[in-house]
């Protein structure tokens, strides 16, 4: 095995971008593992509809495929990031009141929720591929942005975008981080991960808090469905496949139904993943990728921070 | 409807799939009182609470609280009327400290941080063990210290009746004394309380009446002391001959 060192750097950067990305998805997985106890399948269909929103708002509707610069370059980003958010985070809502609640009002066995949800993906995938909406092929999302380089670290680029990605990121979980830690919201979330009975005991609105766990987890996933839109510059109606099953196997690893967890864990999942073509050509990342999955499941079954949702 | 008893259960029947694990109880309980259930394991009193919170609601029957019909409420909505309940095995959120699992038990009301922290002072001067254990997590407590968290997190919600099921469960003599100490000091200043309990003996001293529950129907129901005095009671729940 010969390991091409010179690709350290730009495979760290790559790395650190993807991961950041996969973490804010893996919070969409692990929040809803949090109350309901089961895997959200559903949830790449739910990323997909971020992206694909902001290309028809920004694209088709307004067309606006020029590129912007200052003050209207932040505007016209804003405007993509929460598109993409506000759109998953309906999805997500919609998904919950069509394929969850009637499942959990007739107490379903698990099993049922799991095939729910995996037709509730279907659907909603095999919808946008049909000609009357995204069709087939890939499209190309508004090139608002161009990519310029922004600065240098360990010898590689880091571009604008990448920069966008950080940053918003960053953001992103401070927020959430604060949600749940600090707010009412963010306790009947946490109550209701750790003890139905006793949140319901405690007067939590069971059902209220379900939905905003899937609006939340939902509109974190579309933030960062506009974001792996703009860095790869086009959407298509499967796109949400492979960030899904990475960030559901980032959510495990950080240890599922934690949140902190789902951040470490997307982290990384893409510095190994990027970094493990250092040394064996690129054509092995994704089974690098998926070979963490199990040796975590060996080693150490409830992740790296275990099963707990609040700080 | 100025005569009707604070909560009332009307002829409550509750299934799990197709068992029936409650069959047709009537139980009342006044303004001010204590009032037991007890029966053995498997008897139904978990399920008969757990029915009036509307965690598991009834299939069959009416609970009236104030002579309203509650069995249509979710369960929240049961909470805010101050039916409040401390749960078999404590139910402790394990990943929260004393303070905050004592302050979701508040969660449902609107408090003042000011007035949230006088109502943890004297959660706190009631059970000084939880004083002292503030920040430490729920689930690292000793089974002793998660019941007095469990009661005082209840008492957190300012209960119209405060509901307890097997308080006494695996605890320590001394810390079951303590327990019915603070039950009848609650009771003191006015709560209505229904107590459910195996530990039959404490149970009907400390109560005015009493129900005894069998496979899922009421076969006595009796002044407490009558109770106490019950041949069949004593042989089935209190180890005489």
């Amino acid at each position: 095995m010969d390991c091409n060192t010179g690709l350290l750097g730009p495979t760290f950067v790559q790395g650190l971008l993807l991961g950041f990305i996969y973490a804010l998805i893996a919070l969409g997985y692990t929040m809803v593992y949090g109350v309901l106890k089961l895997i959200n399948f559903a949830h790449d269909a739910v990323f997909m509809i971020g992206g694909v929103a902001a290309f028809y708002v920004i694209g088709q509707w307004f067309g606006l495929t020029d590129p912007f610069t200052g003050v209207g370059l932040i505007l016209v980003l804003v405007a993509v990031l929460v598109i993409g958010g506000l759109a998953s985070s309906g999805g997500a809502v919609l998904l919950e009141r069509a394929a969850y609640r009637p499942l959990r009002k007739r107490h379903a066995a698990r099993l049922s929720y799991l095939i729910s949800a995996i037709g509730a993906s279907f659907f909603a995938t095999y919808l946008f591929q049909q000609s009357f909406l995204l069709g087939p092929g890939k499209r190309s999302f508004p090139h608002v942005m161009t990519t310029e380089k922004a600065f240098e670290i360990f010898g590689s680029r880091v571009n604008n975008k990448g920069v966008l990605i950080i940053v918003t990121v960053i953001v992103c979980l401070v927020l959430l981080d604060r949600l749940i830690n600090q707010t009412k919201t963010g306790r009947s979330i946490r109550a209701l991960s750790e003890d139905v009975v006793a949140a319901q005991l405690m007067g939590v609105n069971v059902t209220r808090v379900i939905v905003m766990t899937f609006a939340i987890g939902g509109f974190f996933g579309g933030i960062a469905s506009a974001l792996y839109s703009l860095q790869f510059g086009n959407v298509v109606w499967n796109m949400g496949f492979i960030p899904g099953v990475k960030a559901f196997t980032a959510a495990v690893l950080g240890g599922i139904g934690n949140i902190r967890g789902a951040m470490l864990g997307g982290l990384l999942l893409g510095l190994i993943e990027n970094m493990s073509v250092v040394c064996l050509g690129n054509q092995w990342s994704d089974v690098v990728a998926f070979v963490v999955l199990p040796l975590m499941l060996i080693l150490r079954p409830t992740g790296i921070l275990g099963e707990r949702i609040g700080g | 409807m100025a005569n009707a008893p604070l909560l009332e259960l009307r002829d409550v029947h509750v299934h799990y799939g197709v068992i029936e694990a409650v069959r047709g109880i009537n139980l009342t309980v006044n303004e001010g009182e204590v009032v037991t259930l007890i029966g053995g394991n498997g008897a139904g009193k978990t399920t008969t609470l757990r029915a009036i919170s509307m965690v598991h609601g009834p299939s069959h029957g009416q609970i009236l609280f104030r002579g309203e019909d509650i069995t249509t409420l979710q369960s929240h909505k049961v909470v805010q009327k101050g039916i409040i309940q401390v749960p078999e095995g404590r139910h402790i959120f394990p990943n929260m400290s004393v303070a905050e699992n004592l302050e979701m038990g508040a969660f449902q009301r609107t408090v003042a941080r000011k007035q949230l922290d006088q109502e943890l002072d004297h959660i706190f001067g009631l059970f000084p063990r939880l004083k002292e254990r503030r920040k430490q997590m729920g689930g690292t407590l000793s089974g002793g210290e998660q019941q007095m968290l469990a009661i005082g997190r209840a008492l957190m919600a300012k209960p119209v009746i405060l509901m307890l099921d097997e308080p006494s469960m695996g605890l320590a003599p001394q810390v079951v004394e303590l327990v019915f100490e603070v039950i009848a000091q609650v009771n003191a200043d006015g709560v209505p309380i229904l107590l459910i309990e195996q530990n039959a003996q404490m149970a009907l001293q400390a109560a005015k009446r009493g129900y005894v529950i069998e496979t899922g129907e009421i076969v006595l129901e009796d002044e407490a002391r009558s109770l106490l005095g019950n041949d069949r009671v004593r042989k089935a729940y209190l180890g005489e001959e």
